[in-house]
């Protein structure tokens, strides 16, 4: 943990040598999501609402999913552009290091201005927050938090069965961006709104639905029974992470017997 | 005991064919060849020690996938390997914490921060101790002539001073055992022959065993006191560097200058089986010496009866002439 | 003329030895189609007024949005350019023996045609193959097609003018990726990428209309529908020829000039 913060201050040095750039890239990034967002908006303004859900509650999911995502996107940026690692045959000087390869690809690269992406989830999360009318309890904001952490668990478990692709096919790559950039874009709004084949897939395979459906049952009070088991829905999405782990280190192993 | 043991290790690849044009390309939409490529096959050689061996051989012959070998980078298909009694590839971790890796077309260091963050950074991956590292360190600076660019971005640094920081890099955590790929590759002559030294000193002074990859004979030449050829995936020649010029040197050349001159001389007037004239002017004479067996006095001892002779000098074939020879001979 | 088509082939070529990346791509689009479809499916369900399209049409909006996304996306940079430019290197390109406004066009425009050819036809088969309601739907008449052909790449022209004119900007001011990346997500907005232009609220239209954005995407893509009828498409040709116009004059003029400070400054 303590080499993780290493390589993060190694490369904030190192992005810090382009100040005007970093900080323009930074504020750039704060207005990238804001016309999918004002997409969505008019959306709503011309029908009203999407299968019982209002404006605000799909704006707090909006809200979550990104900051978890722009969150993953900074910090897990090492397996994110993992292929660039494969191809250059860097990944030869991580596995020469003795530490384990999962820290070195975390630590090989970070985003920090995709922290300006965070900035908006921000806003929109409290936005939608302070419209709905949640009576709010210590419960309900243990579960928000959950629920950003636990998608940020979720992303960084599909980053890294990206990144394992790349030992198998680089140019296949991009069909990972149904998982990454495709489970952000569809879990924005409540999974329910789906055909159920899609709902299913991103519960049960992808765990989604832990982060945003589940729980925003409990947070907008919609659940009658068992609201315990739909507040620490999003405990089950950080497991996510384990099996993502074991398919990483089947990865590592192929390369090491093949090379490629 | 051998500080490295490999011993009938074998490694193959499926590498994809891919053929040029748009209507194979197409082709190649819907099926792929593959071809598999031996790049190792039952290599084995030890070394002892604070030897320093290199390790040659045409480009595709097999280098470096031995070298990633026995860095633990890769698995081989079948063979064995053990280096100061580890498996490296069984024992990763253990075994990458005592070697030093430097691949000449290639940077360890974070390429906009200062070297010494680099340093500071690998100290904390290789978990250094404190008093170690900062004795490494002085002693890094010291031979390396480090003092000026250490606090200098890595993209600022010229190739031959980024090279002796990538040297100190991989020293840092006193490894025994140091991997170099083509260290001196596109460095101007003063950085090639600092870098020579620092790795003769190293090997010296610390110890430190040295497998060395290289295509620039000279370097073979000034480091090495043996070699290992690698050719089509077998090793095919092992050991002095000196023997191997007296098995495949089969010629010198002789030049004898000597006061003028007008008869022509010719073979007969020579009159030396095995030595034959190159060329010949009023002053200058070149001579072909073949085999080992013909004495230079006696050369001499005829000539002095003809002419005056004012200077004799001696050249042996060039290294990279035998190389070539060698690859030859080996049909590689 | 035969430079251009070489390099529109070198770039096929090359794109075609990527078969999985190709695959990959195709892939991803149509999830992306099915999951935007999906999303307005939703909101049909129980919407409270009459939505300025149908469903129908809007399923066909976003299938012919995905398969021509490499023709239409504002954010696809070319990075050998941006490097020429910010590195100083253009002096390079100077000593062409053609003009550089000209070949750096022809060369966005085969980067896309390639890139599109690739992927749309996979894309739009399958769009064609699956069952309704997600299945996509030929277009209303031989003259909407023949229109919408036309002006799709006239579209493609007027957006690869205005990708010029920001190329040409980044010389007067080196402008770092961060403001392109906010302009190009302002552009996608007004070019209907994000949701087609009837869907906005009536003064976003407005601007939306008056800008030259929603020429290359929104305007074929309708035409196709026949959500914008012949008469009016007909008229959509003709401003999108004027826009045209004006932009590559003002990317041609602005080059010559850029070029002559290029010049004297010595890079």
């Amino acid at each position: 943990m303590k080499l993780y913060f290493k390589y993060m201050s190694i490369l904030l040095k190192s992005q810090m040598q382009y100040r005007a750039s970093f900080w323009l890239l930074s504020i750039g990034q704060f207005f990238v999501p804001f016309s999918v967002f004002a997409g969505l908006y008019f959306l709503f303004e011309r029908f009203g609402s999407i299968r019982g859900w209002s404006f605000f509650e799909v704006a707090l999911c909006f809200g979550v999913i990104n900051m978890a995502f722009s969150i993953t996107e900074c910090f897990v940026r090492g397996f994110d552009i993992f292929s660039n690692l494969v191809v250059s045959g860097d990944f030869d000087r991580v596995l020469l290091r003795p530490r384990s390869t999962f820290i070195q690809v975390l630590g090989s690269q970070f985003e920090f201005t995709r922290l300006g992406r965070l900035l908006q989830g921000v806003i929109v999360l409290v936005w939608a927050a302070v419209n709905l009318s949640i009576r709010w309890t210590v419960f309900k904001i243990i579960t928000l938090i959950l629920m950003i952490i636990s998608g940020i668990f979720i992303f960084t478990g599909i980053f890294v069965l990206a990144a394992t692709l790349c030992f198998w096919t680089i140019q296949g790559i991009e069909v990972a961006n149904i998982f990454t950039y495709g489970g952000k874009e569809i879990s924005q709004y409540p999974l329910n709104i789906y055909k159920k084949w899609i709902t299913r897939f991103f519960t049960f395979i992808i765990p989604f639905g832990c982060v945003n459906y589940l729980p925003l049952m409990y947070l907008l009070d919609r659940t009658q029974y068992n609201y315990h088991f739909y507040m620490l829905t999003p405990l089950i999405g950080i497991l996510f992470i384990i099996p993502c782990l074991g398919v990483w280190e089947m990865g590592v192993k192929h390369y090491r017997s093949t090379g490629s | 005991m051998p500080q490295i043991e490999v011993s009938g290790i074998y490694k193959t690849f499926k590498v994809a064919r891919r053929s040029s044009g748009l209507r194979q390309a197409v082709k190649s939409l819907f099926y792929r060849e593959y071809d598999t490529v031996e790049a190792l096959k039952d290599v084995s050689f030890t070394v002892d020690t604070g030897e320093i061996v290199g390790y040659i051989g045409p480009n595709g012959a097999g280098k470096s996938t031995t070298i990633k070998i026995i860095s633990g980078i890769l698995v081989p298909d079948r063979g064995k390997c053990t280096i100061l009694g580890r498996v490296p590839w069984k024992e990763r971790i253990s075994h990458v914490r005592n070697i030093g890796v430097v691949f000449g077309q290639r940077t360890q260091l974070w390429w906009d921060v200062p070297v010494i963050d680099s340093y500071e950074l690998l100290r904390d991956i290789y978990k250094i101790p404190r008093r170690e590292y900062m004795n490494n360190l002085d002693l890094l600076v010291d031979t390396l002539d480090l003092k000026g660019i250490i606090n200098t971005p890595v993209r600022q640094l010229s190739l031959g001073q980024r090279m002796r920081c990538e040297l100190g890099a991989s020293l840092l955590h006193s490894p025994g055992i140091l991997f170099l790929d083509e260290p001196t590759i596109g460095l101007d002559a003063e950085s090639k022959i600092a870098v020579r030294q620092f790795i003769k000193t190293i090997n010296r002074e610390k110890n430190v065993t040295v497998i060395l990859t290289t295509h620039d004979m000279s370097d073979i030449e000034a480091l090495a006191n043996r070699i290992l050829l690698i050719g089509n995936g077998r090793i095919v020649y092992d050991g002095n560097l000196n023997d191997l010029k007296g098995r495949f040197s089969t010629h010198k050349t002789i030049i004898i200058n000597f006061r003028e001159y007008n008869s022509p001389i010719d073979d007969k007037t020579l009159g030396i089986p095995g030595v034959s004239i190159v060329s010949c002017s009023q002053e200058k004479l070149t001579l072909r010496v073949d085999g080992n067996g013909i004495l230079l006095t006696d050369i001499i001892s005829r000539l002095s009866n003809i002419v005056d002779i004012v200077d004799i000098s001696v050249e042996s074939q060039p290294i990279d002439e035998l190389i070539v020879k060698l690859y030859r001979e080996y049909v590689i | 003329m035969k430079a251009y088509f070489s390099v529109f082939k070198l770039r096929l070529i090359y794109g075609l030895q990527y078969r999985a990346a190709a695959l990959a791509g195709v892939a991803t689009q149509f999830f992306w189609g099915i999951m935007h479809i999906m999303i307005y499916e939703a909101f049909y369900a129980n919407a409270a007024s009459a939505p300025p399209m149908s469903l129908k049409q809007v399923i066909i909006y976003i299938w012919l949005q995905q398969s021509f996304l490499v023709f239409v996306a504002l954010w696809i940079r070319d990075n050998e350019i941006i490097n020429l430019i910010t590195s100083g290197n253009i002096a390079y390109e100077l000593c062409r023996p053609c003009s550089i406004y000209g070949f750096w066009f022809a060369k966005l425009i085969a980067q896309r045609l390639s890139g599109a050819m690739l992927r749309c036809l996979p894309l739009l088969i399958a769009a064609f193959l699956i069952p309704e309601p997600y299945k996509m739907a030929l277009p209303g008449s031989l003259a909407a097609f023949l229109l919408f052909t036309v002006s799709l790449f006239l579209g493609l022209m007027v957006l690869v003018s205005i990708s010029m004119l920001i190329y040409i900007s980044m010389f007067i001011t080196i402008l770092p990726v961060g403001s392109m990346v906010v302009f190009s997500s302002i552009g996608e907005l007004f070019s209907g990428m994000i949701i087609p232009i009837p869907f906005m609220p009536s003064w976003l239209q407005k601007i939306a209309y008056f800008l030259p954005f929603r020429l290359a995407v929104d305007m074929p893509f309708r035409i196709y529908t026949g959500h914008i009828p012949v008469s009016q498409a007909l008229q959509g040709v003709l401003i999108q020829l004027i826009w045209l116009g004006v932009l590559i004059l003002t990317g041609y003029a602005s080059m010559k000039k850029v070029q002559k400070r290029v010049i004297v400054q010595g890079g």
